[in-house]
């Protein structure tokens, strides 16, 4: 029964892996075919460091994500904030469930919607929108709010209540009092949101695709108009270089993660 | 009862006035092209026309039914093995599958694309060994196949985060009163690990309805689903009306099942780790 | 042990943001120049070839005229690609987004003409528009020379692998290739409604511009009976698809033809004998350009004999240019790539090879509803499908029933 169960789980990481691993092995072949492999080179490499879009896309993305989680998160927290104050259960209901319509949503209806948006927007004269940057940070934002409002909402409802009113009695002004009593509590909440909009943001693609303009691509979008156009093998060098960077910021996690653990332990021992 | 300060009540503001412009808004601009026409008048055309489309739903749901299935059948083993291991291979092992959900799906499928693709690395493979080559890009399959690749660690995280929970006790429990390891499996590890069967039907379901990368380069074009329509009416026909229409009756679709879903496992669903 | 994470992650993140925007960093001392061109036409530097893009930057800022222009601001191009005209349709309709140079094709010129997406460009004040050859002066879109300058023009023809295919079946050089069963899963057709319907109607020998409603629906009866053989509707992943020996036999331009052809030499092309479509792509300047004085440079640049040999080399279309296809040079490099270049490209017989016109808006309807149709078609062998799903729906019910009756129990006692 284990070996068979070893053997399964084997199975199926293999081909889960698989697809990966080829495209990793194949992005040094200066051949740039899958049917011989001449010798290993970086010579795709370097073609993908000549390319400078793919640079300009590695850098939008980081931009971009960035603000959109920052922002998102800021938005998100004081929500959560007011929400878990609100005394109307009707209202707090429907404000909870229009914010989580994007995360039940398909992207693609999200982004759709979005380009309705901007395309009427734009027919405003003195709006002028036009898909780019704005379009897409906003986008980016509003699909990261609910996660942050449903990382960041339980740890108010889990906040003892008292404390609060404790420190707002002791002369605390209400602002002193969120700043030095609920964030620090709900601390993990926002970061964990923030993170989770980081990534996500980073990783959109479908909703980008419908806002975004060449004005202002991301690297998705980028591998997107490779893949649809002849792909060369330097597109292969880009993936590959994207997995180690996942597989390098794991093992760093996974490392740091470790690494506070055990400091955490020692400490709870020492007390 | 204490008097709400300014900041408890303005704290929620520029949230509300994000989402009426950015979430509401937009679903009532969708709403607006569905039930209009080109020149911006009121009719029920657009709707009524879905009839046309009726083969692409039936076909959509066929397909997201048949991958969330196979995921499922695939998942669980996996998942129910991966909670009996020793907890720090464990641990390593969570990482592993959580990789694949990190890389891009374009990346992802494309690299499915390259290695199945009739001049791939596997035909050319099977060549050099003169064994006959297999046909798979192009084909439903293959659409399923890609669905599936994509979309399998989004079954097994949450019912592996559901199983992990259990005590080891319980399975212990029902050994030692006779049970056989694969009843165990059925009558104590499957209902207690509920809310993440559901958790993880919806999370597969609702990309693969919905998606058109995968379709597009696996399937050839020669399967549209859902997603590929909205796509081709807002991208190449410009046809934001009918786009609109198919999207809100999508959307509504959607929104259901989930429900639908969500009371099914509404005490114990399963989390999404990212 | 969570906080640390972050700061590390964080860190990182900041870090490579300031190095990304430090390295290709815009200061705002530039004009950005928006180029929207097919994909893979035009020479982009790879493997060692020119960068047109680069060089027209490089151009503008040594120019004291165009310094002049911009104010002394730093010209940057910024290229983007699309598949098809419609995706460009689309695009400029839109309105959201803006752009200076398109290169759209012949017929789509006359529509963006005619719903006036397209501003005249002066093309007297161009220096090197002497040197577009005649014969694509004065063309039916544009027959003032007032919106476009020609690019490139070329041909469609069928291209097959003479490692799959038969010589006899080559043999007698018609449409019919695309439809034989033999090649089932092997074949690739156009993923646009113009360009497929336009290779059922050649086959069946009417006139693509037809107005007949009738002509229309047999032309989509035929490629409804074609989807079933074919392995996928594709534009430009065509290259990718015919040089790896993906699929055997792909209708597509005569230029990409010899750029696969480089790549894999059993690659073989013919003009199919029922006629085919000859176009011409000409770069215009969009209505709503945010630099039009810099797009007429652009243009005029790309006539300039370096710019515009270097470009035909690489993407292989034939070149309205004179100072290309008079050149010796040209000739012997494109002369590598294939024995028969200067006849597939220049020349071919164009007795039975017709223009795309702009359809009127009735029959353009009638094309994109047939063509969703066809996308619609489920084709044979659906049955299963639908056992399959039904199997697959009674599992996930079985599993949930399962897993809540239980628990129903477990609850009771």
């Amino acid at each position: 029964m284990k070996v068979l169960s070893r053997i399964y789980m084997f199975l199926v990481f293999g081909l889960l892996y698989a697809p990966i691993i080829v495209l990793v092995l194949f992005s040094f072949n200066r051949a740039g075919s899958f049917n011989n492999y001449s010798e290993f080179s970086f010579y795709w490499y370097k073609e993908l460091f000549r390319d400078s879009t793919a640079l300009d896309a590695l850098k939008n993305s980081l931009i971009l994500a960035v603000l959109s989680s920052v922002i998102a998160t800021l938005i998100g927290t004081l929500a959560a904030y007011g929400i878990s104050r609100m005394r109307n259960r009707y209202v707090k209901t429907v404000i909870t469930s229009v914010t989580n319509i994007p995360m039940m949503n398909p992207d693609i209806v999200t982004g759709v919607s979005m380009m309705l948006l901007f395309a009427a927007a734009a027919a405003i004269p003195f709006l002028a929108v036009e898909m780019g940057f704005w379009t897409m940070l906003i986008a980016h934002t509003t699909f990261n709010l609910p996660y942050v409002v449903l990382s960041v909402l339980p740890k108010f409802k889990q906040m003892d209540k008292h404390l609060t009113e404790a420190a707002l009695d002791l002369g605390c002004t209400p602002a002193k009092t969120f700043l030095k009593i609920e964030l620090p509590f709900i601390m993990p909440g926002v970061v964990s949101g923030l993170m989770l909009g980081f990534t996500l943001s980073l990783d959109d693609f479908v909703i980008s695709h419908f806002v975004s303009s060449s004005d202002f691509k991301t690297l998705p979008l980028y591998v997107y108009n490779q893949t649809a156009h002849e792909v060369k093998f330097s597109m292969y060098a880009l993936c590959a270089l994207m997995v180690f960077a996942i597989l390098l910021l794991m093992i760093l996690v996974n490392f740091v993660g470790s690494g506070g653990e055990k400091t955490k332990k020692k400490k709870k021992k020492t007390i | 009862m204490r008097k709400k300060t300014f900041l408890e009540k303005a704290a929620a503001v520029p949230h509300i006035v994000w989402i009426v412009m950015f979430i509401a808004a937009p679903l009532l601009f969708v709403i607006y092209f569905a039930f209009t026409d080109a020149n911006g008048t009121f009719t029920f055309s657009n709707i009524l026309n879905l009839s046309n489309y009726g083969e692409i739903f039936l076909r959509s749901v066929l397909f997201a039914l048949v991958a969330t299935a196979v995921c499922l059948l695939l998942g669980y083993p996996l998942a129910y093995c991966m909670s009996r291991l020793k907890p720090s291979t464990q641990k390593a092992v969570v990482l592993l599958l959580m990789l694949p959900m990190w890389i891009s799906l374009l990346i992802r499928t494309y690299s499915l694309l390259a290695l199945l693709d009739n001049g791939g690395l596997l035909n050319s493979l099977l060549d050099k060994f003169n064994l006959p080559a297999v046909k798979i890009v192009g084909t439903r399959g293959a659409v399923i196949l890609g669905m599936v690749y994509d979309f399998l660690p989004y079954m097994v995280l949450p019912i592996y985060t559901s199983l992990s929970k259990l005590d080891i006790k319980y399975f212990e429990a029902a050994e030692d009163l006779g049970c056989s390891r694969i009843a165990t499996v059925f009558k104590v590890a499957l209902p207690l690990s509920k809310g993440g069967i559901i958790s993880g039907i919806t999370m597969v379901f609702v990309p693969s309805i919905s998606t058109f990368y995968i379709s597009q380069k696996l399937g050839g074009g020669r399967f549209d689903l859902i997603g590929d329509t909205i796509e081709r009416q807002f991208l190449m026909n410009n046809n934001k009306n009918v786009g609109a229409a198919i999207s809100l009756v999508m959307m509504i679709l959607i929104l259901i099942s989930v429900a639908v879903m969500n009371r099914f496992g509404d005490d114990d669903g399963g989390e999404i780790i990212v | 042990m969570k906080k640390k994470l972050i700061a590390v992650l964080l860190a990182a993140v900041t870090v490579m943001c300031t190095l990304a925007s430090c390295g290709g960093g815009t200061d705002k001392g530039t004009v950005t120049l928006y180029v929207y061109n097919w994909g893979e036409y035009i020479s982009d530097g790879s493997e060692g070839s020119l960068d047109t893009n680069k060089a027209f930057e490089d151009y503008c800022n040594g120019s004291e005229e165009i310094m002049a222009l911009t104010g002394g601001k730093k010209v940057k191009v910024n290229y983007s690609t699309y598949a098809s005209n419609e995706d460009l349709y689309a695009k400029l309709e839109s309105k959201t987004v803006s752009y200076d140079v398109v290169i759209p094709s012949d017929y789509m010129i006359s529509r963006l003409i005619k719903e006036g997406l397209l501003q005249k460009i002066d093309t007297s004040k161009m220096e090197n528009y002497v040197n577009i050859d005649d014969k694509f002066k004065n063309l039916y879109f544009d027959t003032n020379n007032e919106y476009c300058v020609p690019y490139t023009y070329g041909t469609v023809g069928i291209i097959y692998d003479t490692k799959g295919v038969d010589a006899k079946d080559v043999e007698d050089q018609s449409w019919a290739l695309m439809w034989n069963e033999k090649y089932e899963g092997n074949i690739l057709q156009f993923n646009n409604p113009r360009d497929a319907f336009a290779t059922a109607q050649f086959y069946q020998g009417n006139s693509v511009n037809s107005t007949d409603e009738q002509t229309w629906r047999s032309a989509a009866e035929l490629l409804k009976k074609q989807k079933s053989v074919v392995q996928g509707y594709v534009m430009d992943e065509v290259f990718n698809k015919m040089k790896s020996g993906s699929a055997l036999i792909a209708p597509y331009y005569a230029g990409d033809f010899l750029t696969m052809y480089e790549d894999n030499e059993d690659l073989a092309f013919y003009y199919p004998k029922e006629g085919t479509n000859v176009f011409v792509d000409a770069m215009c300047v969009p209505a709503n350009a945010k630099s039009p004085e810099l797009a007429a440079e652009y243009i005029n640049f790309m006539l300039s004999e370096e710019i515009a040999i270097a470009n035909a080399e690489a993407i292989c279309y034939a070149s309205p240019n004179k100072l290309v296809f008079e050149n010796e040079d040209y000739k012997a490099d494109m002369a590598e790539i294939h024995e028969d270049v200067m006849d597939i490209l220049y020349g071919y017989n164009d007795e039975n090879m017709e223009y795309f016109h702009d359809l009127p808006d009735d029959t353009r309807n009638l094309m994109n509803d047939l063509w969703e149709e066809l996308k619609i078609d489920s084709g044979k062998g659906y049955v299963v499908y639908i056992v399959f799903a039904i199997v697959a729906a009674a599992v996930i019910l079985l599993i949930i029933i399962f897993a809540i009756r239980k628990k129903r129990k477990a609850l009771a006692y």
